[in-house]
């Protein structure tokens, strides 16, 4: 309800009467008063994470291209399979199709909203299954400008949160919330959303490092809605402004309630993986 | 070794034609290795007949894989061939799989075919991985092995992944030849081979393994009954009726083991151990240690582990007339630096040291990608040792350097 009000709020204020928006303006902050923009930024989230329950499972084909500075280009190809658990964090599996010399590799992770996460990796040249540590949070996956958890599932506990004010952005009208990590060993201090008002898309967010100094910048592009209610972006690139690197990645074969199941999320599945 | 192949092919060959017959029509797809690999020995070697400094090999490695629309029916052909320049007993080739994998929507699987199974969790000794045979010709870490042809029978429940094994074909250990470097000072013989089983080396082994995570820890436990893959050598004359000789004898065994895995923080515990019965000795043996990772040390996205493993046996250490192990008593400590960055570059280092006598080895390892399709590695081992009952006596001259660049597709 709390949220409900907030984007009724925003909605009024781009109205043109300015009698209505005298009078729903006071009324609306009337019920606002006892709402502190940290209860706002946890009800947008809370909302953002509502609209995209009930997927059941997913799979996709991902392409990431690193570029350095100098403009060097290198690629990394890979397939994802999700399974939603119910009041659990996800089920994922990751398999590596390029570079070559790691093809087969396999990912295995059992998210959870609070405490460590359970990972495997499976090394195919080996037929090795290794347990990983999961508190490796900030480190960049396949030396890319993307962390292990910016690729981690969003699960609202994860963060505490506060609303920060509107913006228009890509021609969009969004909410600006800024997310605090609660582990401690996320390798920010803080990261700005920018959430669309109409479907609650991620269109953009800044990562503030350790030092609490712009370190990243992560944008989406090219939304598209799947079974009618889940939005998926086609693109998204990670820049780096501290080190002048990036990272895009293009999803393709994007694909829902595949009927994937517990069975397919276990290690054997992870040496089955290709 | 060459009838073993024989062997070898003639039941790929059946295997082909079996799952040929249904007829599946799918793509297949087509990956592998290409590579070249350079090594220079740093002094002469121990023996006369022993290649002098540089040798030189080629390998390839395809993987042919074909998968069912649905994902359960696969099939796999790995071949592998190393040609080397100067031990002839080194060019050698191998199925390393030819499998079908059939994955049911309940949670098991057979698998059945030639293939690779690995148990473990250690770094430095693998003591429960008894599936495979060790290709110690292709390199002396014990990490290569010959694919070993089996029907195996894995299962998911609640309790735990129930992995049944039968192993009807045994394959006998690789070594290098009179030519190679990294050796015994005795030669071992490969076409005088013995066996306690009247059934030699079609004795079909048995195996039963039960594996779980719970919670922060993997833990398994496994039976094995069958042909030891460690075969006794004794000292005789090889096939010329004079030249010393070392002759493989290849014993039955029963083994019990324990791995288990427990991470907690940054800290990666590590145990394995086992109990194995032959007809002339029961023995334990253990290696336990931990990993210990630092994420992005010095301020950069650079991760450095820290690796300790201590390995004891109960047999002890053995004297001049009875080689034991290499493994009773010595202390393992390694770092793995991993540089994070786009070419995956990754420095190993790694001393391990005898407790018990002067014996010790030290590793260096450096790996990097060049481009999208290239890796190279540099690899540095140094070998140091005394005592001639030590098993790394023989290849105390051994110390090199090797260069190997890959191109993968």
């Amino acid at each position: 309800m709390l949220f409900i009000k907030n984007t009724l709020k925003a909605h009024l204020s781009k109205q043109v009467l300015p009698v209505v928006l005298l009078v729903s303006t006071f009324t609306i902050s009337f019920g606002v008063v006892a709402e502190t923009p940290e209860e706002q930024g946890l009800a947008i989230s809370k909302e953002a994470k509502n609209r995209d329950k009930g997927w059941q499972d997913n799979s996709a084909n991902m392409r990431m291209v690193l570029r350095n500075k100098q403009g060097e280009e290198s690629v990394r190809e890979i397939v994802t399979k999700t399974l939603e658990v119910e009041n659990d964090g996800d089920k994922a599996l990751t398999i590596f199709n390029q570079p070559r010399d790691v093809k087969g590799t396999a990912f295995l992770s059992f998210s959870h909203p609070v405490g460590p996460d359970d990972q495997w990796l499976y090394l195919p040249a080996l037929k090795r299954v290794k347990r990983i540590s999961s508190s490796n949070k900030s480190g960049p996956f396949m030396g890319t400008e993307f962390s292990f958890e910016d690729l981690s599932s969003f699960e609202v506990e994860k963060y505490t949160y506060k609303y920060i004010g509107d913006e228009t952005l890509n021609g969009l009208d969004n909410f600006v919330v800024e997310q605090y990590p609660v582990d401690e060993n996320s390798g920010y201090t803080r990261r700005i959303v920018w959430l669309d008002k109409d479907e609650y898309r991620i269109q953009k967010t800044d990562f503030y490092d350790r030092k609490n100094s712009l370190l990243k910048t992560l944008t989406f592009q090219d939304y598209q809605q799947y079974l009618s209610k889940y939005w998926r972006a086609n693109k998204a690139e990670m820049i780096n402004h501290q080190t002048g690197k990036s990272t895009t990645l293009e999803w393709t074969n994007y694909a829902f309630k595949t009927g994937l199941q517990d069975a397919d999320f276990n290690r054997n599945a992870l040496k089955r993986a290709k | 070794m060459l009838n073993c192949s024989k062997r070898l092919w003639a039941s790929s060959l059946i295997f082909c034609l079996t799952y040929a017959e249904t007829g599946y029509t799918a793509e297949l797809e087509i990956s592998g290795k290409i590579g070249v690999e350079g090594r220079y020995f740093v002094n002469e070697p121990l023996l006369q007949s022993q290649l002098d400094q540089t040798q030189a090999s080629l390998v390839i490695e395809p993987e042919l894989y074909w998968q069912s629309d649905d994902g359960s029916k696969s099939f796999t052909f790995k071949p592998f061939y190393r040609k080397d320049s100067q031990d002839t007993a080194r060019s050698h080739g191998d199925i390393r799989e030819l499998s079908y994998v059939y994955a049911s929507d309940n949670g098991w699987e057979m698998r059945t075919g030639i293939r690779k199974e690995f148990w473990g969790v250690t770094e430095f000794q693998h003591l429960v991985d008894v599936i495979n045979q060790t290709d110690t010709v292709e390199d002396f870490d014990g990490e290569d092995k010959l694919g070993q042809l089996m029907i195996n029978y894995s299962g998911v429940y609640d309790w735990g992944i129930l992995d049944v094994f039968v192993l009807p074909n045994f394959r006998e250990r690789t070594f290098p030849g009179v030519d190679g470097r990294l050796r015994a000072p005795i030669i071992i013989d490969e076409d005088n081979v013995s066996y306690e089983s009247s059934k030699e080396d079609e004795h079909i082994d048995l195996a039963i393994r039960w594996s779980h995570s719970v919670g922060n820890i993997d833990i398994g436990t496994h039976w094995f009954r069958g042909t030891n893959r460690e075969p006794i050598l004794h000292l005789d004359v090889g096939a010329d009726g004079q030249t010393p000789a070392l002759l493989q004898y290849y014993q039955q065994m029963e083994q019990v083991g324990l791995d288990a895995q427990m991470i907690a923080g940054d800290t990666l515990w590590k145990l394995e151990t086992i109990y194995r019965n032959t007809n002339t000795e029961n023995h334990w043996a253990t290696q336990a240690g931990f990993e210990h990772t630092l994420y992005g040390v010095f301020d950069s996205v650079v991760d450095l582990g820290l690796l300790m493993e201590h390995s004891w046996d109960s047999r002890g250490e053995g004297d001049e007339n009875e080689v034991t192990t290499n493994f009773q008593n010595d202390l393992y400590v390694g770092a793995r630096l991993a540089i994070n960055d786009a070419q995956s570059s990754e420095l190993l280092m790694g001393i391990g040291t005898d407790l018990e006598h002067n014996a010790s080895s030290f590793i260096f390892e450096f790996t990097r990608r060049v481009g999208n399709s290239i890796k190279v590695s540099a690899d540095i081992r140094i070998i140091q040792s005394s005592e001639s009952s030590d098993l790394l006596y023989g290849l105390k001259e051994d110390d090199h350097l090797q260069l190997t660049m890959d191109w993968y597709f």
